[in-house]
């Protein structure tokens, strides 16, 4: 059985598991559907992440206590979604180091060159486990063990839009221009956020993702963006430009 | 009706009551910092308490109007002035063609909030009009943009609602009690009922303040979430101890400096994080995580800060001495709904 944990006034915490692992998703995303079913309109906010979830309660409508009551009674006897029920992305990415500048460092990491680093970047699907920090980014994993690397010890103050980076055992796209201290790796054309899409993001939590190498032409016909990755900066003032 | 920005200044946003259902999607929640003086602005012109106005942070905007306009002003004190007569914070008031509604600097609080009839009009994006910078999305051009010179601002409504003219010009007395802490300003000390003109800025601090320790803002936190992770040591100092507001402060989080605190767990999974969420990364120094705050964390929390004090954390100025007092989740919801049916009046 998840517990449930008041985190504010108007909010609670299921929590399902306590670490990140890609067999835990269908139950996260089980609970998340459990959760909309029981609250509907009265869930302002259902936010799932790796292990938990986040719910926001329409505090005009609904107590703290009362939510906690219909929230463990849907729960009871949760069953995993369907595993193969997310949306498989092939994902082109073009590797180099003008735009992926850790490509050396990761594979020095490894004992090995920049080519086997692309090769197994491109070896897995991926998992979404949540998304955040920017609207669309999608937190993935896992990366193969031996190729986890830590973030930047000083955090870009921007890395472009359409960026793939690595950082410890996860992976992911920056959607747009923004601060960050992942290893990136390459760049990708792909657009992750669109007002103008359907749902505006192109992953959904549950969906699995697979990288494709493509080289610097399909990347520019695709409409990639070319210029250069700038160099390391600072970090920003309230420490919150974490990923 | 037509307000035409002369000088941008430098923080004046389009503000609402923000994106809802949309945190999923790594999309903010934005919206004012200090719903509450945005929800007063809108009462005095009949609006609802969430339609979009502009919130100026620290001064530095001037608006001029191209016909007469009926708009309100409340918040904090930025010294704001037509035609260089100044004009109080907290009432209705109409600008004449022509006229200049002009922001100075900050007074006492950090943000005043400026309400047009019916809302200032603009394309909703993702359900809201609230800008937000570093996301791109909303504001007048549906970018996220500040307002900048030569922009123009037009009310969804030409006039104020029928029902705001049978109400005061000014802010009523209960509005005066639950006015964030506008008389807290650099170092603590507070400004004063003299300094905020017609608003009784002293006696609304008061109000929200330690008994006995005027200068000082409770901030109210729900406990919850990773508290049982924090030493009773570091409890003790979380809720005994004065802290300051610190210079990294802005719309995704604020800073508070002090006797820092040490929890057990140094990393955790990320995971959802609600409005007002006190998070302590490893230097101990307490973080208040905002209305453009990122929609998952993975540093331990304390619980989170009510609504209402998330609104008076937002009229602090860096230095600002504050206090953490623990409120239980029953009380805060009745806070809550006591604030919504004010604006019923």
């Amino acid at each position: 059985m998840p517990r449930l944990e008041t985190v504010a006034f108007d909010s609670l915490i299921v929590r399902l598991f306590d670490r990140i692992d890609e067999a835990h998703m269908p139950w996260v995303l089980a609970a998340v559907d459990s959760i909309r079913d029981a609250l509907g309109e009265l869930a302002l906010e259902v936010v799932p992440s790796y292990t938990t979830v986040l719910v926001q309660i329409d505090i005009k409508q609904l107590a703290l206590p009362e939510a906690r009551a219909r929230l463990s009674q849907a729960l009871m006897g949760l069953e995993p979604r369907d595993g193969e029920a997310g949306t498989l992305h092939e994902i082109p990415v073009w590797y180099d180091v003008s735009v992926g500048p850790e490509l050396p460092l990761v594979a020095e990491r490894l004992g090995t060159d920049i080519n086997e680093v692309i090769q197994r970047h491109t070896a897995r699907d991926y998992s979404v486990f949540a998304l955040g920090f920017a609207p669309g980014y999608g937190f993935m994993g896992l990366i193969e063990e031996a190729m986890a690397t830590p973030r930047l010890k000083t955090p870009r103050q921007k890395v472009a839009a359409g960026s793939v980076g690595i950082a410890d055992r996860q992976t992911a796209i920056y959607p747009a221009p923004s601060p960050g201290g992942w290893n990136l790796l390459g760049r990708t054309a792909v657009k992750l956020f669109d007002r103008q899409r359907e749902g505006y993001t192109l992953f959904r939590p549950g969906d699995r993702v697979r990288f494709v190498a493509i080289d610097r032409e399909a990347f520019m016909a695709q409409g990639g963006d070319t210029t250069p990755q700038p160099g390391v900066g600072s970090e920003r003032p309230n420490g919150e430009g974490r990923s | 009706m037509t307000l035409r920005v002369e000088r941008a200044g430098p923080l004046a946003l389009v503000v609402d009551g923000g994106r809802r259902g949309v945190r999923h999607l790594g999309v903010t929640q934005g919206g004012a910092m200090d719903w509450i003086s945005l929800g007063w602005a809108n009462w005095l012109l009949g609006n609802a308490p969430d339609a979009a106005g502009i919130e100026v942070m620290v001064g530095g905007l001037s608006l001029v109007a191209e016909a007469d306009t009926l708009l309100a002003l409340a918040g904090a004190d930025l010294a704001a002035t037509v035609d260089g007569a100044p004009l109080t914070s907290g009432q209705r008031f109409t600008l004449k063609a022509g006229q200049t509604l002009a922001f100075g600097g900050p007074q006492s609080g950090l943000r005043a909030y400026l309400a047009i009839p019916g809302g200032v009009l603009a394309d909703p994006v993702m359900g809201s009009v609230t800008s937000t910078v570093r996301e791109g999305l909303g504001g007048l051009d549906g970018q996220g943009r500040t307002l900048q010179v030569a922009d123009r601002l037009e009310g969804a409504d030409r006039q104020a609602r029928q029902a705001s003219l049978a109400r005061p010009g000014q802010l009523p007395e209960e509005a005066r009690s639950t006015l964030p802490a506008s008389g807290v300003t650099a170092g603590g000390v507070a400004a004063g009922g003299v300094a905020a003109g017609g608003v009784a800025a002293g006696e609304a601090v008061a109000g929200e303040n330690i008994a006995g320790e005027k200068n000082i803002v409770r901030l109210d936190l729900v406990p919850g979430a990773q508290i049982h992770a924090f030493s009773g040591t570091s409890l003790f100092r979380a809720f005994e101890q004065q802290w300051q507001v610190d210079q990294r402060a802005d719309r995704m989080g604020i800073r508070l400096t002090g006797t820092p605190l040490d929890c057990a767990m140094s990393g955790m999974v990320s995971e959802g994080i609600p409005l007002g969420a006190v998070q302590v990364p490893p230097d101990g120094q307490p973080i208040i995580l905002m209305n453009d705050r990122q929609t998952i964390g993975g540093y331990p929390r304390l619980g989170a800060l009510t609504p209402q004090s998330c609104a008076r954390l937002a009229q602090c100025m860096p230095g600002a001495a504050v206090r953490l007092a623990p409120m239980s989740p029953e009380r805060a919801r009745h806070e809550y709904l006591q604030q919504l049916a004010m604006w019923k009046m």
